[in-house]
């Protein structure tokens, strides 16, 4: 039983490889900056990428199966109006309106993800168009909805969401950590996770196999969009708000973190714990560099540079 | 002189002698056939003639000057083009784009192109083969007939002396077929020369001067049309000593576990009867493109029948996925495993369950100790050579690979297997001992459909022979009867040379 740990050791090098960036990572911010290396920083860091890393979770899955989702940036701000114009109807009932507004958001997320999921497994339209066109509709439904103003005031009780604590832990952070939990275990222990490599890794081999392929997918797409749904409570939550130009762009920071992660754009391949660790390392880059006081404009080449050194790492192992 | 010789051309692919010392020449205005069963070295040998491939050892000459053609580049500079069945045009763009692409017509130094021209002299090119096609037209919404025409008008244009035309009829009716005879005339009066691959023998004494044929990598005759007929080409085609060797245990096969009933499928499949008894190994053979794959995608549900019925064990059964195909005892290990069979990224082990994954679900997670274990007992019993259970399957030999599927299907608890081409590319010693497992699996009572082109194999390994033929089965041969002459006339159509 050796070799099995062994080959299993060494197929998990490349979190092992964003692991080792992350720690010189830090070791570099904590020199550069005395306030780096403290634990109100750390919190401050795991409430910066909760959003980002419960989207990234669902990402991951969709793109091992080859596919991509290009939509979630605007399902988070469609999501978050949407629970707040909820929450402004139902002011009267606070408790109420805030459990209606959840279901709310994260059933926007999954008619989104189950609409991608139709288009790209029954209608056979690449993911990249389905996604890039459900991006823009749900932008625009999300400023008709609001006619471009944010709606605010929201209860306190939603707003435990976004800006509670648990103990000393904030809550949105106790969300990305269960999801981190549920879907490495998803996509690593169970059938479901199996079968979405499997397609990512052949699709005809997997359908020949009898694995529901069209099912599967959707499945991925159904689920991404519901934690899209999710993040876009939080979101509002945290903002006290359901703004319609929220996540802007969310996408594309959120396949960085997946691709830095070792996950590859082809399918077949990656992991939720690596996705895991290429979200903390952007995090603590952005993070780092505010604190050593770098301007916002040379930490996005910074970014850029960062995210092509990570898939050349990647090719120059291959 | 001959315009081509092709003198000992040696071409080894792993585990393959795929051109053994082939010889070929060919004379200018000669139209010439080259035939042999699949796998013979038709196309490998053409492939070394554009360029596609480079030979171990051997020499190419035209008009006597010997050349090294290295690339399809190469090939196009000396003349040489080859029609690939499946034609290699721009669908969208039109019919003069297509002709002169790569070598355009331009108006300066500028490169601008000179539209004009370009189609004006496409269209006189295709008026001289009596087509009458607007140069603007787009090659997608021209007939297969005239898409073919359009490549033909374009190897002419950049001057060829040899153009190699690979199943040129297999997209042609009748008629159009007819007119490609009468262009390949009039090319041979401007002394072009034409290799024509084809395994419609018919066609080939109505259009070709010469024949050469080919059998396991080497050329065996060459001769005139004229002083031959088509028994005298399938005896060289197939004529090797078979080495017969066949389990003296075999068991009687028991009662019918499959039976297919007037299967039909539109322009692939016609009226398919079968039966397939337990502890049978039934084998179905004919050309590329007889069937054979389209009725076993069929049978595993993967691709849906218009009509007929499916009984299995007695009972009638519609297959709508490869899962109901799978859950009723079915497995299907196809032709192409690569693609098709597995999932080269992932583990040995990974492979070997995917089809029964639910099987070692336990609390709703994949039980990774059993499936080891399980893993395990496939690897000894089968042989398999890996150094693990966790290695990936990209890295394994065609054999191995081979086994890794099977073990799939075993997994499955498959009743009746269907073997697509089993050991293509793989090499000999494999081969036997997958013949091996195969024999195994019939005395545990499992039923197998083996489907294969290659004749000897077929006829060591089955109790009886289906040969279909375009959609069709021409014939069903006891093993006793069987004769690779026979298989290959009703391969080809030929009901009444099989009855020799």
């Amino acid at each position: 039983m050796m070799k099995p740990r062994l080959a299993a050791r060494l197929s998990s090098v490349p979190q092992f490889l964003i692991g080792i960036a992350v720690v010189g990572e830090c070791l570099v911010f904590a020199l550069l900056s005395p306030s780096f290396l403290t634990l109100n920083n750390f919190v401050n860091v795991a409430l910066q990428i909760a959003i980002y890393g419960i989207l990234a979770v669902g990402m991951t899955l969709v793109i091992i199966t080859g596919g991509i989702d290009l939509s979630i940036g605007s399902i988070v701000a469609l999501a978050g109006v949407l629970a707040a114009g909820l929450l402004e109807k139902m002011s009267g009932q606070p408790g109420l309106g805030t459990l209606l507004a959840i279901v709310a958001g994260i059933g926007t997320g999954i008619v989104s993800g189950s609409f991608s999921g139709l288009m790209i497994t029954r209608l056979r339209v690449p993911p990249f168009i389905v996604t890039l066109a459900l991006m823009t509709v749900c932008r625009g439904l999300a400023f008709i909805f609001t006619g471009g103003f944010s709606i605010g005031n929201l209860p306190l009780a939603f707003g435990f969401l976004g800006r509670g604590h648990i103990g000393p832990v904030p809550v949105p952070v106790v969300m990305m950590i269960l999801v981190f939990l549920g879907g490495h275990l998803l996509l690593s222990k169970s059938a479901y996770g199996r079968y979405i490599y499997a397609i990512g890794g052949n699709e005809e081999a997997s359908r020949l196999s009898g694995i529901h392929t069209k099912r599967v997918v959707q499945g991925v797409y159904v689920l991404n969009g519901a934690l899209a749904g999710l993040a876009g409570i939080s979101l509002a939550s945290r903002l006290g708000a359901g703004v319609p130009n929220s996540g802007l762009q969310y996408e594309l920071d959120v396949i960085a973190a997946v691709v830095v992660g070792g996950t590859s754009l082809m399918g077949g391949v990656g992991s939720v714990g690596g996705t895991f660790w290429g979200t903390v390392f952007i995090g603590i880059l952005n993070n780092g560099l505010n604190l050593a006081n770098v301007d916002p404009y040379t930490q996005k080449v910074a970014l850029g540079v960062v995210i092509l050194l990570a898939v050349l790492l990647d090719r120059i192992k291959k | 002189m001959a315009l081509l010789e092709m003198i000992d051309i040696t071409k080894r692919f792993p585990g393959v002698l795929a051109l053994d010392k082939a010889h070929v020449s060919v004379e200018a205005g000669e139209c010439h056939a080259l035939v042999g069963e699949n796998g013979a070295g038709k196309s490998t040998l053409m492939k070394v003639l554009s360029g596609a491939y480079q030979p171990d050892s051997g020499l190419i000459r035209l008009d006597g000057e010997q050349k090294h053609i290295s690339s399809p580049i190469v090939a196009r500079n000396l003349g040489i083009t080859m029609i690939h069945q499946d034609l290699n045009l721009l669908p969208e763009m039109t019919v003069a784009e297509n002709i002169f692409l790569g070598h355009e017509i331009v108006r300066s130094r500028l490169g601008w192109l000179n539209k004009r021209t370009m189609e004006n002299r496409a269209e006189e090119l295709l008026e001289s083969f009596g087509q009458g096609l607007s140069g603007r037209a787009l090659v997608k919404k021209l007939s297969l007939a005239q898409q073919q025409m359009v490549e033909i008008a374009k190897a002419i244009s950049v001057k060829s002396k040899i153009i190699i035309m690979d199943e040129p009829s297999a997209i042609l009716t009748d008629r159009e077929l007819g007119e490609l005879f009468e262009l390949i005339g009039r090319l041979k009066k401007q002394s072009v020369a034409i290799v024509y691959i084809s395994h419609r023998l018919e066609e080939i004494f109505k259009v070709c001067d010469r024949v050469t044929v080919m059998r396991d990598g080497k050329t065996i005759q060459t001769d005139v049309t004229t002083r031959l007929n088509q028994d005298q080409i399938i005896r060289w085609m197939v004529g090797r000593e078979i080495e017969q060797f066949f389990p003296s245990d075999r068991s009687i096969p028991g009662e019918e576990v499959l039976r297919l009933e007037s299967i039909e499928q539109a322009g692939k499949l016609h009226n398919i009867n079968l039966s397939l008894r337990r502890g049978e190994i039934v084998g179905l053979t004919g050309l590329v493109g007889a069937g054979r794959t389209e009725l076993a995608r069929v049978i595993f549900g993967a691709e849906p029948a218009d009509s007929g019925k499916i009984y299995l064990g007695g009972k009638p059964v519609r297959f709508r996925s490869p899962r109901q195909a799978i859950d009723a005892g079915i497995g299907l290990l196809t032709e192409d495993r690569k693609s098709q069979g597995l999932v080269l990224g992932m583990m040995v082990r990974e492979n070997t369950t995917m089809a029964n994954l639910s099987r070692l679900v336990r609390r709703g997670f994949v039980d990774v100790r059993s499936e080891r274990e399980v893993t395990s007992g496939y690897i000894r019993n089968l042989l398999i050579k890996t150094p693990s259970t966790e290695e990936k399957v990209r890295n394994l030999s065609g054999g191995t690979q081979q086994k890794v599927v099977l073990s799939k299907w075993l997994f499955t608890q498959s009743k009746v297997l269907i073997f697509d081409e089993p050991t293509r590319g793989i090499d000999v010693g494999a081969k036997a001992e997958i013949y091996q497992l195969m024999w195994k699996l019939v005395a545990q009572g499992i039923a197998i459909l083996m489907i294969s082109s290659e004749l000897p194999e077929v006829l060591k390994m089955c109790d009886r022979i289906l040969v279909m033929h375009e959609g069709e089965i021409t014939g069903e041969l006891r093993r006793e009867e069987a004769t690779q002459e026979k298989i290959m006339a009703l391969a080809m159509g030929l009901q009444q040379a099989a009855n020799l």
